[in-house]
């Protein structure tokens, strides 16, 4: 269930979030989700990408300080109540959630997908698979 | 009058102190040529062999080791003990941000901690003395370090560490501390705040201070004495050779002996790498010939000096460093406080970051202000958005406590700032006065 989030540093300033996705798009990569958390000064990025290792390159190489983080990519039934059971099986299990954003479900339009950041994440993998919750892994997010 | 910790040693003739180096300087080298392949490797492309050294004259053959040694050895390649003979290791971080980790035997620690206890005692410390050292404790030298030379000493020593200005106050004025070991630049602050708590040198009961690991000027010595009602002594060190104690000043304030007997000091051109004559200006090095655990050969220091050796008033015999004058004009006034660029390069690595930060001072309404922009780098960097920033907060408390005046700090993208001949250009001033 391996699922990894590219997290990049970029200023709070006209232009950077362009420098950017210019680069992704000079490079072919393909971005599965996207979130941002920002302050006044600077920002996070935090994506999900088709090939991670290639990403990882080439933002290493065009100097932008960035980190690898393993994250979930749960798939969620696009219908009424689907996060609420995802949630609620964390909040049974203990496990803190840092963050999430969710993303469209590509090709599979009956499904959504979220990307969750956890305190714990063996136990969330486990509490999660025994509800039977689909957990997406890297090679599955590529092909969507 | 003058007290000595050790006077055999630190008033002993100059043809003891040259039968000492010459001694202990073959031996350090058979040493090092026994168990540090990596300098041994150097000596052998110089086709040299341990035979080739006699004595102090023969030195300058010996390669140099530089800082980039230290980084391509990193962790083991230096030492010269097998692991379970050392005791501690101190650290420090580079300017490249890779660390630098240095290994001590317990002789090395006793040794070092000599070198401190001269320096306390140079400064006037018997063990009637409270002892109160506000360096920091940890993988920087300078709290163990003065720490074990004010035992030695038998000085009442009080571990407060660097930090909580307010906690260190009270210990000085409550435990009648003495002596205050710190850097130049926290005694000032410590003073200010003294100063702004309406107390007069007369009812603080320091006599004297042992400041070091950072450039600091005369002017700023002049300040912390009258503010203190002190005698403040400069000290010199560096991790890579043991720490602080290398080199102390005594009551003549005119320069700091090197312990001698335990460090060879040269005084090279630090472009061609020649041996230059006494009294000339240029980059010292090192020689560590007592160490056994991370024994460094002509190790270069950077650091930009010159050595004398005229007759001390104090009566030592080692020979002294004099550091040059003009370190003043990296200096800022800022709100009417002192900083220096290598000040808050200092709170950078001691956060274990590089140094890669430009200062931009500017007035707004008539106060000045001053922003310090940090390069991001992956060791400050996480995907948690209050991990940064509580990172970020680590950095203005480290700046507000060494510089005494709040600044902000701006994280700015990797290789953002200008850099003119592969130098970056430090501080923008922008006030118009």
């Amino acid at each position: 269930m391996s699922l990894k989030q590219i997290s990049v540093f970029l200023e709070n300033k006209p232009g950077t979030l362009l420098s950017m996705t210019g680069l992704l798009a000079k490079n072919h990569i393909d971005m599965r989700a996207l979130s941002i958390a920002e302050t006044k000064d600077f920002g996070i990025v935090r994506m999900i990408v088709d090939d991670v290792y290639d990403t990882a390159t080439v933002l290493k190489d065009a100097g932008f300080v960035h980190s690898l983080t393993p994250v979930l990519g749960v798939m969620i039934p696009d219908e009424p109540g689907g996060l609420d059971k995802v949630l609620r099986v964390l909040a049974d299990a203990q496990v803190n959630v840092e963050y999430m954003y969710a993303f469209l479900g590509g090709k599979n339009a009956n499904h959504a997908y979220m990307i969750f950041r956890v305190q714990n994440q063996a136990a969330a993998v486990s509490a999660l698979s025994a509800q039977g919750i689909h957990l997406v892994d890297q090679d599955e997010v590529a092909g969507l | 009058m003058e007290r000595y910790y050790q006077p055999e040693i630190e008033c002993a003739s100059r043809e003891q102190i040259k039968a000492w180096q010459d001694e202990r300087l073959v031996k350090q080298v058979q040493h090092v040529w026994e168990h540090m392949p990596y300098y041994r490797k150097k000596m052998e492309a110089k086709g040299l062999t341990p035979a080739d050294i006699k004595g102090t004259e023969d030195l300058h053959k010996l390669p140099f080791l530089s800082k980039a040694d230290l980084r391509e050895a990193y962790p083991y390649g230096l030492l010269a003990r097998p692991l379970k003979d050392c005791v501690r290791i101190q650290s420090t971080s580079g300017t490249t941000g890779k660390r630098v980790v240095a290994f001590y035997t317990q002789h090395d620690i006793d040794l070092w901690e000599d070198c401190c206890a001269r320096a306390i005692v140079a400064a006037g410390g018997t063990n009637e003395d409270v002892c109160q050292v506000s360096y920091g404790y940890g993988l920087f030298t300078g709290g163990p370090g003065l720490n074990g030379g004010s035992h030695k000493v038998g000085c009442l020593t009080i571990p407060t560490s660097s930090g909580n200005t307010e906690r260190q106050i009270m210990f000085i004025r409550d435990l009648n501390a003495t002596i205050l070991c710190c850097t130049p630049s926290y005694a000032a602050y410590i003073g200010e705040t003294m100063k702004e708590m309406g107390l007069t040198p007369d009812q603080i009961p320091l006599k004297a201070g042992i400041f070091g690991a950072e450039a600091w000027s005369e002017e700023m010595r002049q300040d912390i004495q009258n503010t203190l009602g002190i005698k403040a002594y400069d000290i010199y060190g560096l991790t890579e050779l043991s720490g602080p104690g290398v080199s102390f000043e005594c009551s003549a304030q005119t320069g700091m002996h090197i312990n001698e007997d335990h460090f060879i000091a040269e005084i090279i051109d630090p472009d061609t790498g020649e041996v230059l004559p006494e009294g000339a200006q240029g980059e010292l090095v090192f020689t560590s010939i007592t160490k056994e655990a991370f024994p460094l050969l002509r190790y270069r220091t950077r650091d930009i000096c010159t050595l004398t050796r005229e007759k001390c008033p104090c009566g030592r015999t080692h020979v002294k460093m004099v550091k040059p004058k003009g370190r003043t004009d990296d200096m800022l006034i800022i709100r009417g406080v002192n900083v220096f660029p290598s000040q808050i390069e200092t709170v950078l690595l001691n956060h274990g970051y590089p140094a890669n930060y430009q200062i931009i001072v500017d007035r707004v309404k008539s106060t000045d202000t001053l922003d310090v922009q940090v390069e991001m780098t992956p060791e400050m960097f996480t995907d948690n958005l209050g991990e940064v920033s509580r990172r970020q907060a680590e950095l203005v408390d480290g700046l507000r406590s060494m510089l005494g005046l709040a600044a902000k700090v701006t994280l700015v993208a990797p290789k953002s700032i200008v850099r003119s001949e592969g130098k970056a250009v430090r501080v923008i001033d922008r006030r118009k006065i």
